[in-house]
């Protein structure tokens, strides 16, 4: 992967504790959010990430009205080779979507 | 853009470590609040949270939880939690806040909870400028109650109670609570914001955070209302519920600043430092060293006392002071001794009276139904315990002539105008001490030591104490005189 | 120690400070407002908080606000006052928060008047708010039981933590007596459950909401528990001359002192009388009434209410024994020649018309 072209932000979405208001969807700037058609175990559809376009602004984390659904991670510009966490952050980010 | 790589990614808008990391206190679902999908107090609780993580007061804040939506206040928050009953909850922050203020006190309350059954106790807090914070959420509806009209409801909006939509003719208009609280001179700090898009979102996290940072300056009291969705109640969709703050409710509930005097409020100055615990007693007036030593006082009495005294008059001729230190005089001596003033309705429609025992045994009954002193300061006094008097006590009147009809055969009588003999020694006023004065003469119990005493504990103007020493004499004078000319008589 | 003159009300607070309160949160009411203007003078030179709320119901919640942060609280109120606090007494009671409630009381019902009557029993002693609970009740007849009981009443809130009443007419709270003091101040602890805005209290909470219907129902549980033990061992009462006496005569706070002075001449007239003075009337002092029933034929309960208290004697007794009533309202105070001469009518009327005690039944059987 180029580390270059890698997006500013990326988040996350608990689909455990999303309760499917929208409100992130119609919030978010790049329009990178949608709902999942499928439902989560308490029969919400649950916000999820395009997968990429985040800017990490961060406005889907401050217009959710629950605590923890979202978390939003920002890039940390410095040179490449001194972090290693990027890819563990995309997996973590995925794996939390795709549930 | 730029040269630099995208390296790493670090976590930006997490979820505030204000809150339980899962919530215990919950039945179930721990992991998810009660609220709503799109409800706006997840929200302000969000943003409440993350002041108190970036304020780094987690363990200072005692949040005061308010009954309604947000009665779990204490599901979520993890600092200290009391949850008070409907709308008292800034009568209840009083009452911590005052008792520690160190703490970071923080008020949430609802609009049913705040603008209406606890619209008292909310000007209060406020117009005492008491030193918390309040975060008030307005959705225009009792929301847990399940949709009755509250104080904030709009003109026309439906609710459960208002079916037909709020008609100003019958029901009022919206309250203003920020606007009519900014008419208070104490607050720092109020301010509307909404939850209506995301740039209103983001001044109403300013905002709390803000309304907080002031309780840590100690600045004094801060109160945000907050215009929030109740996408559930309002039937309507949460991306509608939001636009509805933002295009229908801000126009009766203009945002902004209605009070800000952060720059110029004075931070509260430290506490005084409490007196050590040994200091108590005298800072109660209690210490023994600071009262008389009524023990030696208690030595062997020849005879038994038992003195049951009402006096009775005008309320301001004297009658409870004159009773007050017959009983001081009777402590100092050694004796039993209570004084009751007259209670009831008569105390403020001008007569006034006292009962008073003295005596060398426990006294049981304080109340003097059977005197067999009695103190009359005017003729209205004599006629209504003249006929209580006990066979062979005494009454003392105040008036030249004893009506005829008051007279009986069973008792002793002195009566004289004592209030000229007092306006003859320089004040009418001291009456009651020429009448004290002959009533200690003809009954002998109190040696003058105890009288002195009492009087100069009681009578703290030099003045005074001069006249009353002086009319006490002539009191006892007066007795003595009047015995005399009984002599001659016979 | 010393003596010194001072109303009953006034010695209320010097009591309380010495017991370590250190917050009083009151609103102005006859014939309770010495107490809160002694408060307004002596809290602040002790270090402590005093505040004139804007009404009763904010009064007795920020007494529930300092009761959580741990601190010793009273407020004073009268009649009208009591019943706008009873939500915050049974929120209180639900949480488990002590507090020292002095109810000087006055004439009822309604604005009634502000002479003395007893009218509160039932809204005190009862409980006049929602809910299963109760409030400890101690009844002072003097003023030094005002200092004396007021100290108690911290003590008892603590151990229970639960909202404890000092019930006093308005005599007793008016009235100058000599009353003593303790020379020493107490500092008491600090609560382990108090929310004190500290790290080591940040995990508490003050609460009486239990949404589960089994949590409900197991807190009542507990709650009842503890007022059992309440009973089993904070029932206080003053007997005089009633041991053994034929006719007992039962009241508390003024009423109390009328009947003293009353078996003082009774007894002088041959009389056999006796006083039995309830002390606390929650817990119910059930136990002297069932011992003293074995001697005595007859309990005259005097009261300056409707029966309030009658209730609770008929209930202690369990019939064992006629209870006689004589009670003056609204603001009256039943005279000691009232009483006397109702005990001499007694007296006269018991010896042919009254049984005799189970005991002296068997006596009798006993000598035949």
């Amino acid at each position: 992967m180029n580390a270059e072209k890698r997006d500013r932000g990326l988040l996350r979405v608990d689909v455990d504790e999303c309760k499917g208001c929208g409100l992130c969807v119609e919030a978010c700037p790049p329009k990178v959010i949608g709902m999942s058609e499928r439902l989560n175990h308490y029969g919400y559809r649950t916000a999820t990430y395009a997968g990429a376009g985040c800017t990490g602004c961060g406005i889907c984390f401050i217009v959710c009205p629950e605590p923890g659904a979202i978390t939003v991670l920002r890039a940390v510009k410095r040179p490449a080779d001194l972090g290693r966490r990027f890819d563990t952050a995309i997996a973590g980010a995925s794996e939390c979507t795709s549930n | 853009m730029s040269n630099e790589l995208i390296s790493d990614y670090e976590v930006s808008h997490a979820k505030p470590k204000a809150f339980y990391e899962r919530y215990a206190r919950k039945e179930e679902l721990q992991h998810q609040t009660h609220f709503c999908p799109g409800c706006g107090h997840g929200n302000v609780h969000k943003m409440l949270a993350k002041a108190i993580d970036e304020l780094g007061i987690q363990d200072k804040t005692i949040l005061v939880g308010p009954v309604g939506c947000s009665v779990f206040t204490y599901y979520y928050f993890d600092v200290g939690n009391v949850q008070a009953a409907h709308g008292r909850a800034p009568a209840v922050a009083t009452g911590v806040k005052r008792s520690r203020p160190e703490s970071i006190v923080i008020g949430y309350q609802g609009d049913g909870d705040l603008s209406a059954i606890g619209s008292a106790e909310i000007l209060h807090a406020a117009n005492r400028g008491e030193h918390i914070t309040v975060i008030f959420v307005n959705n225009a509806i009792y929301s847990m109650t399940g949709g009755q009209a509250a104080p904030t409801t709009l003109i026309g909006q439906k609710s459960t109670t208002t079916p037909g939509g709020r008609n100003a003719a019958t029901e009022g208009y919206p309250l203003h609570v920020s606007e009519l609280l900014a008419t208070l001179e104490a607050p720092v700090y109020i301010e509307r914001v909404g939850l209506g898009d995301n740039k209103q979102i983001a001044q109403a996290s300013r905002a709390i955070r803000r309304a907080v940072e002031n309780q840590v300056r100690g600045l004094g009291f801060s109160l945000i209302e907050v215009l929030s969705p109740c996408p559930t109640i309002w039937k309507m969709s949460p991306v509608e519920a939001q636009h509805w703050v933002r295009d229908v409710m801000e126009k009766t509930f203009p945002l902004g600043v209605f009070r800000d005097r952060t720059r110029e409020a004075q931070p509260r100055p430290l506490p005084e430092p409490e007196p050590a615990l040994d200091q108590i007693p005298r800072i109660l007036g209690i210490a023994d060293k600071d009262l008389p030593d009524g023990s030696s006082a208690k030595n062997a009495r020849a005879e038994e006392v038992d003195l049951r005294v009402r006096v009775a008059g005008f309320g301001g001729q004297g009658v409870l002071l004159l009773g007050e230190v017959l009983a001081e005089a009777g402590l100092d001596a050694g004796l039993e001794v209570s004084w009751l003033p007259s209670y009831g309705p008569e105390m403020r429609s001008g007569t006034s009276n006292c009962h008073v025992r003295l005596s060398s045994q426990t006294i049981d009954s304080p109340l003097v139904t059977i005197p067999n002193v009695l103190v009359a300061m005017n003729e209205p006094s004599l006629r209504k315990f003249d006929v209580s008097v006990r066979p062979g006590g005494w009454v003392i009147y105040n008036g030249d002539t004893f009506p005829e009809d008051c007279v009986r055969e069973d008792v002793h009588v002195l009566a004289l105008p004592f209030t000229q003999m007092a306006d003859e020694l320089g004040d009418a006023r001291a009456c009651n001490m020429v009448m004290l004065g002959a009533l200690l003469e003809i009954t002998g119990v109190l040696p003058q030591a105890n009288i002195d005493a009492a009087l100069h504990r009681l009578v703290k103007h030099s003045k005074w104490l001069e006249l009353d020493e002086r009319a006490l004499a002539r009191g006892r004078e007066l007795y003595r005189e009047s015995m005399q000319e009984l002599a001659y008589e016979s | 120690m010393h003596k010194q003159l001072m109303k009953g009300n006034e010695a209320i607070v010097r009591s309380a400070i010495l017991s370590g309160c250190r917050a009083f949160y009151g609103y102005p009411i006859t014939p309770a407002s010495e107490i809160t203007e002694a408060a307004a003078l002596y809290m602040p030179q002790a270090g402590g908080v005093f505040l004139q709320a804007e009404s009763e119901v904010a009064s007795i919640n920020m007494l529930y606000g300092a009761a959580s942060a741990g601190v010793r609280v009273m407020t004073a109120s009268s009649g009208p006052g009591i019943s706008l606090m009873q939500e915050g007494i049974s929120y209180m009671a639900g949480a488990e928060l002590p507090c020292v409630i002095a109810d000087i009381t006055r004439g009822g019902p309604g604005l009634g008047n502000i002479a003395a009557e007893q009218s509160d029993y039932h809204q005190v002693v009862k409980g006049g708010g929602h809910g299963n609970y109760r409030t400890i009740v101690l009844a002072p007849h003097s003023v030094q039981e005002m200092a004396d009981l007021t100290a108690l009443a911290f003590e008892l809130a603590d151990k229970y933590r639960n909202p404890v009443v000092l019930l006093a007419d308005g005599f007793i709270g008016q009235m100058m007596e000599p009353v003593e003091f303790p020379q020493r101040a107490i500092e008491p602890r600090q609560p382990e459950w108090a929310v004190a805005g500290t790290a080591e209290t940040r995990g508490n909470l003050i609460t009486s909401l239990h949404m589960d219907i089994n949590d409900m129902e197991q807190h009542n549980r507990a709650l009842e528990a503890k007022y059992r033990s309440a009973e089993r061992h904070e029932a206080r009462a003053e007997e005089w001359y009633a041991e053994g006496a034929e006719i007992v005569l039962v009241g508390y706070g003024i009423v109390g002192r009328i009947l003293k002075a009353v078996t003082a001449d009774a007894r002088a007239s041959g009389i056999n009388v006796g006083v039995l003075r309830p002390i606390t009337l929650y817990p119910f002092p059930s136990f002297n009434f069932q011992r003293l029933a074995k001697r005595a034929r007859v309990f005259v309960v005097v009261e300056m209410s409707n029966g309030q208290l009658l209730e609770d004697v008929r209930l202690a007794l369990n019939g064992a024994r006629p209870v006689e009533f004589l009670n003056r309202m609204g603001g009256n105070v039943p005279s000691h020649d009232e009483v006397l001469a109702f005990v001499r009518e007694l007296a006269q009327r018991t010896s042919s018309t009254i049984r005799p005690s189970m005991e002296q039944e068997e006596e009798r059987v006993a000598h035949v």
